[in-house]
């Protein structure tokens, strides 16, 4: 029998919460974090998008100086949230196994405002003027780099890149590190800081971001016939996974079992999802059938549901595929409605929501569905927060979707 | 050109966003490695710093004489004449 893992600290900083608290709070309020981006670059280049979903709370406002000048953003949002995540749990740095102590930090472009900000330095001043942090700052496994230093974490840092699916293959690495036996915590997560002029040009290039620059709070609205693209967001999230013997040996709150994960890759196209799903229900059955779960224990779904106008849809899709007729009674949530899409740390965030979720038994919302595409008849939580049922083991799913064929699920248990 | 004061004042602050330390440890009597416990990396930062910030150029191999504070006033001071 594996080891059982399970969900013992949360953290978070994201536009609509710079902590775990504070996001909740507005997962259920609905409330957007886009708006129009006060930067000069934006007119400088004059964008075809002009808004994104910035963090409430930015690292500056948190962090020391020495930390911001000597991390890239996306390694502040780690750190951030992971200490964050770290306090959460209870757990003491002095009695830690330090051996069993291993992190999973994803991100699914890694530091591009040190590569670029470095680029242009070098070109405009020389090579003198390039700093020598440059290539710590920018390289992708930088989060679990520092998060590794900042913890003491010495039983390996990892770092998956799968786009879009990153945060949520942390997870799943994370679960793995120790139902394997070689780790009894792990600190797994995600983090992005890709609200740059760079990376907001390719994307909108592509046409996969929102245009919808005169409201950018009604950007980001999946499944309605009017979305769109999806808004750019920026933060990260953290999860303290415990082995259930190393949790309970220290009386440690438990918010919920990390029951099964999935990851699969489409082998279909670069960028496009394969429309039949296919890779998406293989990802959803295989991290049910992981974690031991019946359609009828699924009760809520956080969706990938970006608000694109061809992703959205193919995810029903699966759902559909994968838990049958239940998909009448499971609520699910489209919280990139509400922080739009934090790429690689989207997945992370969402598990945080997740795990919230069957704990406290009730389910963000959803903003800006005012007319549901019909070929989506999913059951979305809108308006009011949905009451999940308070009896008896309750499963919520996560599903995470990435360029490249990426699908990772999570399966997230009441305990 | 900057006085040997604005050029302390000017080290201190770049070894205070470097590192954190408190603007007024920055003296001439300390040693980058051994008081201030600035590691190679940091000490590269703060003499690529310090060019731009002097307008003076501190050659690689003059950097590992540099081993206090007041070694690096003195060379930029003298690198501005």
């Amino acid at each position: 029998m594996a080891r059982k893992v399970v969900i013992t600290g949360l953290g978070a900083t994201t536009p609509i919460g710079g902590d775990v608290p504070t996001l909740w709070e507005n997962a259920l309020k609905g409330v957007s974090g886009a708006a129009t981006l006060e930067d000069d670059w934006v007119k400088e280049y004059d964008l075809p998008v002009t808004f994104a979903a910035r963090a409430s709370v930015q690292p500056a406002e948190v962090l020391s100086r020495p930390e911001t000048k000597r991390m890239d953003p996306s390694t502040q949002f780690a750190v951030i949230a992971s200490r964050e995540a770290w306090a959460d749990s209870g757990l003491n740095k002095e009695e830690i196994d330090h051996n069993k102590l291993a992190v999973a930090f994803a991100t699914g472009i890694g530091g591009v405002w040190t590569l670029l900000n470095a680029w242009d330095t070098l070109r405009e001043k020389g090579p003198r003027r390039v700093l020598p942090m440059t290539v710590p700052m920018l390289m992708p496994n930088g989060p679990a780099a520092a998060v590794s230093l900042d913890l003491g974490a010495a039983g390996g840092a990892h770092t998956p890149v799968s786009a879009c699916a990153s945060g949520t293959e942390a997870m799943h690495v994370g679960l793995e590190l120790i139902r394997s036996g070689k780790a009894d915590v792990v600190m797994v997560g995600g983090a992005e800081a890709a609200i740059h002029p760079m990376p907001m040009a390719a994307f909108a290039s592509m046409h996969a971001l929102s245009r919808r620059n005169d409201d950018p709070a009604k950007a980001s609205r999946p499944y309605d016939t009017d979305r769109d693209g999806f808004v750019m967001g920026e933060g990260a999230g953290a999860l303290v996974l415990e082995s259930e013997e190393h949790a309970l040996a220290r009386g440690a709150r438990i918010y919920a079992e990390l029951a099964g994960s999935s990851v699969t890759s489409d082998a279909h196209h670069i960028t496009a999802p394969d429309p039949d799903g296919s890779g998406a229900t293989r990802a959803l059955k295989a991290a049910m059938y992981d974690g031991r779960i019946q359609p009828e224990d699924v009760v809520h779904v956080n969706a990938h549901a970006t608000s694109t106008p061809v992703g959205d849809a193919p995810e029903y899709t699966a759902l559909k595929n994968a838990l049958g007729d239940q998909l009448d009674n499971v609520w699910v949530s489209a919280t990139k409605s509400q922080m739009g899409h934090l790429l690689g740390a989207s997945g992370a965030v969402e598990s945080v929501l997740c795990a919230l979720a069957v704990y406290h038994r009730t389910t963000p919302v959803t903003i800006n569905l005012d007319n549901q595409d019909p070929a989506i008849p999913l059951k979305v939580v809108t308006g009011e927060p949905q009451a999940l049922p308070a009896e008896g083991s309750i499963v919520a799913l996560n599903n995470s979707f990435g360029f490249g064929g990426h699908n990772a699920v999570v399966a997230i248990r009441s305990v | 050109m900057a006085s040997n004061e604005e050029i302390l004042a000017g080290l201190a602050e770049i070894v205070n966003s470097e590192t954190g330390l408190d603007e007024a440890d920055v003296q001439l009597d300390k040693s980058f490695t051994e008081d201030l416990d600035i590691d190679s990396i940091s000490m590269m930062t703060i003499v690529v710093e310090a060019e731009e910030k002097f307008d003076v150029k501190i050659p690689d191999e003059e950097v590992k004489n540099l081993k206090t504070v007041g070694d690096a006033v003195s060379f930029i001071a003298g690198a501005q004449a």
